[in-house]
């Protein structure tokens, strides 16, 4: 046993290894491709296995791709299709969220973490939360705001959730699905060029868009500065995840067609963060004349402009 | 209500139950003040769609991640949870016929917040044992979301 063993697990080093460490690695029959992607990570022991040197390291995950073909067999109108775009497990979402709010120079979001197992949850529960972290971060900071003032009732305002919602996920599917027609006909004229589908350009956008729930909580803080320094850098963040992984798929085509797109793909970006933030005196609105009190120059400032525009602004 | 696992209770879903504990939960919730007409609290109709859509929701969602459990089962779990927040919705509509000062808005917060702990460990304990086990964060997560969004429309309640 041991000498057809070593025979059959010569090259691959690390599951020799593995093998040596755990005799009783239990392996399961590939007779459910369902049931081998929930034990992924129980090392397997099947001969002829073809996973190449692509795979980064022994992250669990890359193991999956050894069904990557037997999945998404069924029409699309059965209720498995759909189940195929929901067969992530847990640590494998936390470990995308990870990837998105830590962008390494480098690494490209998609070959990384998604690897041709791209899913909705992330990108459908992402943009909910942040739906309502938006709406209820914005109404919490004007509740603070006015707090203190006798003449302020309280008012949820519960149509914002709606225009917020509307916003959010028509961003993240439309944008995407532009983006994915764009490269298509790119690929149509330039053979080389990396082509993702739909789906996993759905997931890049969804996950990148996590950095922005922490950042609509700490946007309570009623400090216009703050507010700025938090877009900007939560801008940053999310924009390189998406900078990365699309500069390689466009670094091919000409020159200017390239940039032009990574530049329209930045710009959308800082397009959704600036509305929410700005626009929206809607969500979140700045502090009024009353809150200058504290700082002495402003309400000079303020008391000079109402004097000379003759009506309060 | 008590979160334990009897798979017999899940067995006799109905929808009885959900719909009447949504319809006063709507009927409570609806039309908190209203300065103008844009912004006012949310309105029955409103109430109630949140309620059912983000049960389906909930529901497809654990469905499609590849829970065991039925689509009406689950739907019955959900809306029967939400008994905890109606006690706590009626309980804040009492105490804010007292007064709505400070005072009045720590005891609705401390009982918002156990009945939300309540309504999500008791769905929670229904619904993530027909889960496969690495997913039951990915299960649980949702519906920490819908109960928190009921909890905060009861919260910020405000009578007219």
């Amino acid at each position: 046993m041991a000498a057809v063993d070593d025979l059959k697990f010569r090259e691959f080093d690390d599951a020799a290894h593995l093998l040596a460490a755990n005799p009783d690695a239990t392996t399961i029959s590939i007779d459910e491709p369902a049931e081998a992607h929930k034990n992924q990570h129980s090392r397997r022991q099947e001969p002829g296995r073809e996973e190449d040197d692509e795979l980064l390291g022994t992250d669990d995950s890359d193991k999956t791709e050894l069904l990557a073909g037997q999945k998404k067999s069924a029409p699309f109108w059965t209720f498995e299709y759909y189940q195929t775009f929901f067969d992530v497990d847990t640590y494998q979402v936390l470990d995308r969220i990870k990837g998105s709010v830590f962008p390494v120079p480098g690494r490209n979001f998609v070959r990384l973490y998604v690897r041709s197992n791209p899913d909705l949850y992330g990108p459908f529960w992402i943009c909910a939360t942040l739906v309502f972290a938006i709406a209820v971060s914005g109404n919490l900071s004007n509740f603070f705001i006015h707090l203190g003032r006798p003449t302020y009732r309280y008012v949820p305002e519960f149509r914002k959730v709606s225009i917020a919602a509307t916003t959010i996920y028509a961003y993240a599917w439309l944008v995407p699905l532009a983006l994915w027609g764009f490269l298509m006909w790119r690929n149509s004229k330039v053979m080389n060029i990396v082509s993702y589908s739909f789906l996993e350009i759905v997931c890049v956008y969804g996950y990148s868009l996590f950095v922005y729930i922490p950042t609509a909580i700490l946007w309570i803080i009623p400090q216009k500065v703050v507010r700025w320094v938090l877009m900007i850098f939560s801008l940053c963040l999310s924009g390189s995840v998406l900078v990365m992984t699309f500069w390689p798929a466009v670094r091919d085509d000409n020159r200017r067609i390239a940039l032009a797109t990574v530049g329209t793909i930045v710009l959308l970006h800082a397009l959704l963060s600036v509305g929410c933030l700005v626009e929206d005196s809607y969500f979140f609105i700045f502090p009024p004349a009353s809150v200058t009190c504290y700082y002495p120059r402003l309400e000079a400032w303020y008391n000079t402009g109402r004097d000379t525009a003759g009506k309060s602004f | 209500m008590y979160p334990k696992k009897s798979s017999t209770l899940l067995r006799d879903w109905d929808l009885w139950g959900p719909l009447v504990l949504c319809v006063s939960l709507a009927l409570m919730l609806q039309g908190g003040s209203a300065d103008s007409k844009e912004d006012g609290g949310p309105q029955f109709a409103e109430v109630f769609v949140i309620i059912w859509f983000g049960a389906v929701v909930i529901t497809l969602n654990s469905k499609l991640l590849g829970g065991t459990i039925s689509f009406f089962q689950s739907l019955c779990v959900l809306g029967y949870c939400v008994l905890p927040l109606t006690v706590a919705m009626l309980v804040c509509r009492l105490v804010l016929l007292a007064g709505s000062g400070t005072v009045s808005f720590i005891i609705r917060l401390i009982v918002v917040i156990a009945m939300f702990a309540w309504s999500t460990l008791a769905s929670t304990a229904f619904l993530a044992d027909s889960q496969p086990p690495h997913r039951k964060a990915l299960v649980v997560y949702p519906i920490f979301l819908f109960y928190f969004v009921i909890s905060w429309m009861i919260l910020t309640f405000t009578p007219q």
